[in-house]
């Protein structure tokens, strides 16, 4: 524990001594940003509206007309952004040569791994916590159910934490940062796009292969439905790429 | 303390390391002599478990490298060819990190990081960027990394290479000063390196071990017979070279180049002849002026040059 606390403590200022945390949060904010700007202009709007109609209109819900729409967003966001998180974890030790000192230092492999995935992490946790700032506004000012905020944000770690482990997994095949965040953001968007192939095709395969997608994990979340297959398929990615990334740092040393 | 026995180590289509023993007793400096490609590096990093070999056994302090790694680890400080440094951490952070890696106990990191800083000279410097030092300062921090916590065994990869010959001096003369608690393995192709600093070398050659000795003895390997550089003025050459080849005991001459005209020749001696003064006799007597005269003897670098050599000849002999 103590030695995965200390691989983690070194990711986190290695992220906090270098202008990515802060490019990585100040991107997220101004999109965000945006995002938050739009959905509240357009909910204003069709709040207007709906009263300029008169009636019996249903009161509207902050939570389905902003949060949602605006947290599933956010983890469109994140899927673009978290590459860039977790493309240095192991490149830069293999170019650099840090690797040499953590592989040969009385600390297991696992610890390596686990070490590295807490501390991108916390630097996505960090990058997710700007978005508090919006949403803390719409609690200022408005009286949207809690609940499904925090359902929300609970997709969207596990949703990170997924990519994350991936990212790491690619990271640790190359020495190359450029390639592993490339790579990563590929697999991120193949992963995206799987969901498609469920609205053009209802056979069983295409529903499995939709059943891949990471987004499709998230929606139930973003609609404060917390339902256990999800979480079972993104805890099980996880561990799918903390695995992988645990056999890639063993054949590295087979094949060095 | 070290123990390697048939070690081989292949890669995918060349084999690094092959079938190589020898054995490290406690206390010992030994010299890991090879030229670039020889095998030094992959050797040591199977004794630092970073990679696993292909064959044979290796163990450092009484475990094995395979089955027992992490006790492994525990005993070894590793200085790697390029000092794993992390160039955006301030040193003494660095150290820290190292020092919590390798296991020390919480309430003596910080007197341990004090402790390798004074002995390396770097407390001055130990709130600056890693990034921004120099390249001697950054072996000393790799330095500083592999001996905070003050292992039994060292392993240095070219400890001393990227440096200025000052340097040089002073890391030899500090890993002179660890010799007393540790035992040391340092890789090199720097001969004088090891005449100095080492009390043992093992010669590598293309993954094979040539020669274990101490360093003593391999001087003692010099030929039977002498050789002597002799450089004359005021005579043509082949006169001197005439007049030399009547000296008793001249086996033959070599023509060397000199400065100013001057005719020089390196001369060598049948078997349990001394020539020099037979030599300088000659050369006086013919009334030419003598400039130099001065015993070659077979450095560490002939010794060794020689060693890869027939070790590369023979070889051409099997695959004939």
């Amino acid at each position: 524990m103590k030695n995965i606390m200390t691989i983690c403590g070194k990711e986190i200022r290695g992220y906090f001594s270098s202008p990515i945390a802060y490019l990585l949060m100040g991107l997220f904010g101004v999109i965000f940003g945006f995002f938050f700007y739009s959905a509240t202009a357009y909910f204003v709007l069709a709040g207007v509206r709906s009263q300029m109609q008169g009636g019996q209109a249903q009161p509207m819900s902050v939570n389905d007309y902003v949060i949602a729409p605006m947290l599933g967003n956010a983890s469109v966001v994140g899927l673009f952004l978290i590459p860039l998180i977790s493309m240095r974890l192991f490149a830069e030790e293999k170019r650099s040569g840090t690797i040499e000192l953590l592989m040969t230092s009385p600390i297991r492999d696992w610890e390596i791994i686990i070490g590295k995935w807490l501390g991108a992490m916390v630097m996505y946790l960090c990058v997710l916590a700007v978005s508090a700032v919006n949403v803390s506004l719409l609690f200022a000012w408005g009286q949207p159910d809690w609940r499904p905020v925090l359902t929300g944000y609970l997709g969207l770690i596990l949703q990170g934490g997924t990519v994350l482990a991936i990212g790491e997994f690619i990271s640790s095949t190359t020495r190359n940062q450029i390639i592993a965040g490339a790579a990563t953001f590929s697999t991120c968007l193949l992963l995206w796009v799987l969901s498609w192939v469920s609205s053009y095709n209802d056979a069983g395969w295409a529903k499995a292969v939709a059943y891949c997608s990471i987004l499709t994990h998230f929606e139930p979340f973003s609609k404060g439905i917390i339902d256990t297959k999800d979480i079972v398929f993104y805890i099980s990615a996880i561990f799918l790429g903390l695995f992988l990334t645990s056999r890639s740092l063993e054949s590295l040393r087979w094949r060095a | 303390m070290i123990k390697v026995e048939g070690l081989t180590k292949r890669y995918a289509r060349n084999i690094a390391v092959n079938n190589i023993s020898f054995e490290v007793s406690k206390g010992e400096i030994v010299g890991f002599l090879g030229k670039n490609g020889a095998g030094k590096t992959t050797t040591m990093r199977v004794l630092t478990c970073f990679l696993p070999p292909t064959a044979g056994k290796a163990s450092v302090a009484g475990f094995d490298v395979l089955e027992q790694s992490l006790e492994v680890k525990k005993h070894i400080g590793y200085l790697p060819e390029t000092p794993p440094l992390y160039p955006e951490m301030e040193i003494a952070e660095y150290l820290t990190f190292v020092a919590k890696l390798k296991g020390i106990p919480s309430n003596d990191i910080k007197k341990r990081v004090d402790e390798v800083c004074e002995r390396l000279a770097i407390s001055q410097a130990r709130s600056t960027i890693i990034g921004k030092l120099s390249k001697g300062y950054r072996q000393r921090v790799g330095l500083a990394q592999a001996i905070i916590h003050n292992p039994p065994v060292l392993i240095l990869d070219e400890p001393t290479s990227g440096l200025d010959p000052e340097q040089q001096r002073e890391a030899r003369q500090l890993i002179a000063s660890l010799s007393g608690d540790h035992t040391i393995i340092l890789s090199t192709h720097i001969l004088s390196e090891v005449e100095q600093s080492c009390s043992k070398v093992i010669i590598i050659n293309e993954g094979k071990i040539v020669a274990v000795d101490s360093v003593a003895n391999l001087h003692n390997r010099k030929r039977a017979t002498e050789s002597v550089l002799i450089e004359v003025s005021g005579a043509p050459e082949p006169d001197v070279r005439r007049r030399l080849e009547q000296v008793a005991g001249v086996a033959r001459l070599e023509s060397r180049e000199s400065r100013d005209g001057n005719v020089a020749f390196e001369v060598f001696g049948l078997e349990n002849y001394t020539i020099r003064a037979e030599l300088a006799r000659a050369i006086v007597q013919s009334g030419w002026n003598l400039n130099e005269l001065r015993a070659v003897s077979e450095s560490l670098e002939e010794i060794f040059l020689e060693l890869t050599r027939s070790e590369k000849s023979k070889e051409e002999v099997v695959t004939q």
